[in-house]
């Protein structure tokens, strides 16, 4: 039936553009910071951040230590990686979970469209946070360097911002590929947390044991491979390590996931 | 008066629910849902594999081990997984709120929160019952193929430790749970407790010495440490009962505090 | 407006929805009647694309759900008023509808209005909603987009009578005003009065559809009967089955198969005083409805055999 014909029969569609993707990005944006939970999450992502500056700036200024502005960004770092993840999952799961998948499915069907955006607004989320642990990183190397009387040593450099920016990005990409595979909040957290904490572990003992599992374990080990990234530019080998890690274990779950979501019958 | 009295609520054949009939509804209350299911299945199953490779690794390399390898091993997924199970056994029943039918039919709400308690305790006996019979297993395997002869060694303090351990963790999970009735803020809050907190509390004993003696005192997952090497000092356990009294007495109190006088929605 | 043709849903060996076709016509209430578990929630959410068939195919105005560009502006759907997250207030919820659809904040406004939620309401937490609270938040959010079709499932649950009496105008005038409305429930009497169609099923199958005076003719095959009371009920049924009418008691009177008219003139001829006489359509459809779907209910009379199974 052309669309001309269904509009005599039934409902006018001519007046009625699909909604555009800006809108749903930013329908989605809001969404993850209008409910207490997504409130505190942020809240507390920025506030770990500042917290972890604060007392590094205290030990440094107390012990003297030679630090430099990636050392304050690094800080910071330490426990949004932590956070961020948890971020991406909730803009999933958070969904399944309270079922309002229910409304943002039958107001826009097309839900790759909403994952899409959904994903983009994980990824502004995480770009805020990268911009607050820049700024106060600066704040507290500048302060440092007051308390120690010393010009501030500006050591980052570019590389070393964009190994940042690609490592907090992952780390919130990889929970939200965990749960759009499991569509549940504990599960993906869990699993998160396994694979963040405790798969690097028994690669390490596995590789420290066996010299054959020693050449194997960089391709699998995406967060060794991630750490890389501060020390730009890569080698080619070093870039294989990221893309084969990071095709296991960002973008199978997340392929996985988006079928499941695509398919599923959302209740 | 010459109105009749109105006729009392006929209690008397009706005893108050046994103690032991709440820890029972409370430990299947763990099993029957696909959640929870799932989680002790991903236990046994996470620990039988952990052995798998374990053993296959150490045969294949000719390692010389002993029992206490095998258990350390089953102590990875048994410590994330177990006190997992801790948290969602107190905030499922707010996330999915049958808390409103578990405390109609139980209105004293401290029995619930004992009997949960004491049905966690269980769970962390039954893990101990199976990690040991599995790591048993892997040892005896391990003998056969690799014709080494086998150490037990000081098996029985080992497995007190585990269960002290285990429970430690499980409880800590629920106090977690029980201070922030939601599943997600739960587990996330152990593992920053269990995964991040240790990695500042480090580097802070490295920088400086007074931290350093402080830390035992105060880090939590740091005290439970010598736990699993062997029997502990007298110095040890007043490390172990201090900085649990921070990590986990004091949240388990303002938790059940809380769930006394919550309004159940 | 809405076509369901040849639609099948089947869980496993389990059959939801088992093959059905029905049409919901413009300026026009269809009710979606049918007991609990007969197939009706299935239909809705097949309908708007959350859950896809296993065969058949649903199209609204033509187009299947997913080709409606902004859905919202055209279709209306309230399928479960609790699924909202508990954490965002009611206002919010409202806010992040018009935000999609792309509507004035000043809409939001219209529908509290609508609703009768008021601005201290609208600020609270969903979690501390009653569900009637919850689900007028759900037909505001329905009604949000202006749609030209609305999809309600179970509105009237959780309202009170006057809430019942309210959304019922509100749907009629909706109706009236060119709309086109399905809606379901599980109580005959709550569609009834509002449903210009009706749309009866159980077990996933269609039993009986039409309007309510359509769907009466074929209750009492053709026959209309009525319902009498006087005070001698002994002397006016005797009176009647002389003329050859059926008598059956029926409450506290008669049911008879005659015209009112008639039953009034044996009356008068016989000098009974009457104290109520009426149509005896009255628990016709109720009565129809629990038939069509006795297959289907979980309640049954226990009907002993009288051999005892060995």
């Amino acid at each position: 039936m052309s669309s001309l014909a269904a509009g005599s029969y039934g409902i006018d569609i001519s007046g009625t553009p699909a909604i555009p993707f800006g809108r749903l990005f930013r329908v989605e944006l809001r969404k993850s910071v209008n409910t207490r939970a997504g409130r505190w999450l942020v809240g507390i992502t920025v506030g770990a951040a500042l917290l972890a500056e604060t007392i590094f700036l205290i030990v440094a200024a107390a012990k003297n230590l030679d630090s430099a502005y990636g050392d304050f960004v690094a800080a910071a770092a330490f426990t949004s990686s932590f956070l961020l993840p948890i971020i991406g999952i909730m803009l999933v799961s958070s969904e399944w979970s309270q079922r309002t998948a229910m409304t943002t499915f039958t107001l826009e069907p097309h839900r790759m469209r909403i994952v899409w955006a959904k994903m983009l607004a994980g990824m502004s989320l995480t770009a805020f946070v990268i911009a607050f642990a820049l700024m106060v990183g600066l704040v507290c190397n500048l302060l440092f360097a007051v308390i120690q009387g010393q010009s501030p040593d500006w050591t980052f450099g570019w590389s070393g911002f964009f190994g940042f920016l690609i490592n907090q990005t992952f780390a919130m990409l990889g929970g939200f590929a965990l749960a759009c595979l499991f569509l549940n909040t504990p599960a993906s957290i869990v699993v998160y947390v396994v694979y963040k904490y405790v798969v690097p572990t028994l690669l390490g003992i596995g590789s420290a044991l066996m010299v054959w599992f020693s050449h194997f374990a960089p391709w699998i080990d995406f967060q060794a491979a991630q750490a890389e990234l501060y020390d730009m530019p890569l080698t080619g080998s070093q870039w294989g390590h990221l893309i084969v890690s990071g095709f296991i274990w960002l973008v199978v779950p997340l392929g996985v996931g988006l079928w499941r979501i695509r398919h599923a019958e959302v209740k | 008066m010459t109105v009749l009295a109105e006729t009392p609520l006929n209690v008397t054949g009706t005893r108050k629910i046994a103690f032991e009939r709440l820890v029972r509804v409370e430990l299947r209350k763990l099993a029957d849902t696909r959640a929870g299911r799932w989680l002790l299945i991903s236990v046994a199953a996470l620990t039988a594999l952990v052995l798998v490779i374990q053993l296959w690794v150490v045969v294949a390399q000719d390692l010389q081990v002993d029992f206490s390898d095998f258990l350390l091993a089953m102590n990875t997924p048994m410590g994330i997984l177990l006190p997992v199970l801790g948290v969602m056994s107190v905030t499922s029943e707010w996330s999915q709120r049958t808390a409103m039918v578990t405390f109609a039919l139980e209105p004293s709400r401290l029995r619930v929160v004992a009997a949960k308690l004491v049905s966690v305790l269980v769970v962390s006996v039954g893990a101990l019952a199976v990690g040991l019979l599995l790591g048993a297993l892997a040892q005896l395997l391990y003998g056969v193929l690799s014709g080494n002869e086998l150490v037990w060694g000081s098996a029985g303090t080992l497995a007190f430790n585990y269960l002290v351990s285990w429970v430690l963790g499980m409880v800590t999970g629920f106090a977690y749970g029980a201070l922030l009735l939601n599943s997600a803020a739960g587990i996330v809050v152990y593992f920053v407790y269990s995964f991040v907190l240790p990695i500042p509390f480090a580097i802070g004993a490295q920088l400086m010495d007074w931290f350093d003696h402080l830390r035992p005192w105060i880090d939590f997952s740091f005290a439970q440490g010598p736990l699993l090497q062997g029997s502990l000092t007298g110095s040890e356990w007043a490390h172990l009962a201090t900085s649990g009294l921070i990590w986990l007495v004091l949240p388990l109190v303002v938790g059940i505090w809380r769930i006394n006088r919550a309004e159940v929605k | 407006m809405i076509k369901v043709e040849g639609l099948t849903r089947a869980y496993g060996s389990f059959i939801a929805v088992d093959h059905i076709s029905f049409e919901c016509r413009q300026g026009r209430v269809t009710g979606f009647l049918g007991p609990n578990g007969a197939g009706k929630t299935t239909t809705m959410r097949v309908m708007v694309g959350l859950t896809p068939p296993t065969a058949g195919d649903v199209t609204i105005g033509g187009l299947h759900y997913a080709d409606i560009p902004n859905p919202g502006r055209h279709v209306g759907v309230l399928l479960d008023a609790s699924a909202q997250h508990e954490g965002r207030t009611g206002r919010e919820v409202l806010e992040i509808g018009a935000r999609t659809m792309g509507l004035p904040s000043s809409r939001i406004d219209e529908m509290l209005d609508l609703v009768s939620l008021d601005a201290r309401e609208a600020k609270r937490r969903v979690r501390n909603y009653s569900l009637g609270m919850r689900q007028r938040l759900g037909i505001a959010h329905a009604l949000l987009g202006d749609p030209s079709v609305l999809i309600l499932d179970e509105p009237a649950n959780g309202l009170d009578p006057a809430g019942i009496r309210w959304m019922r105008g509100l749907l009629k005038g909706y109706a009236d005003r060119g709309g086109t409305v399905f809606l379901s429930s599980h109580l005959l009497h709550e569609v009834e009065q509002i449903a210009d169609e009706m749309i009866l099923i159980g077990n996933g199958k269609i039993v009986a559809r039409g309007t309510r005076d359509e769907l009466l003719r074929g209750a009492t095959g053709g026959a209309t009967t009525t319902l009498v009371t006087s005070l001698d009920n002994d002397h006016l049924a005797g009176a009647l089955e002389e003329k050859g009418h059926e008598v059956h008691p029926a409450g506290g009177g008669l049911r008879v198969t005659a015209e009112p008219v008639e039953v009034g003139r044996v009356a008068a001829e016989k000098q009974i005083v009457l104290t109520d006489l009426r149509a005896g359509h009255e628990g016709g459809l109720e009565e129809l409805f629990l038939e069509l779907t006795a297959d289907t209910q979980r309640e049954h009379d226990v009907v002993p055999t009288g051999e005892p199974s060995a």
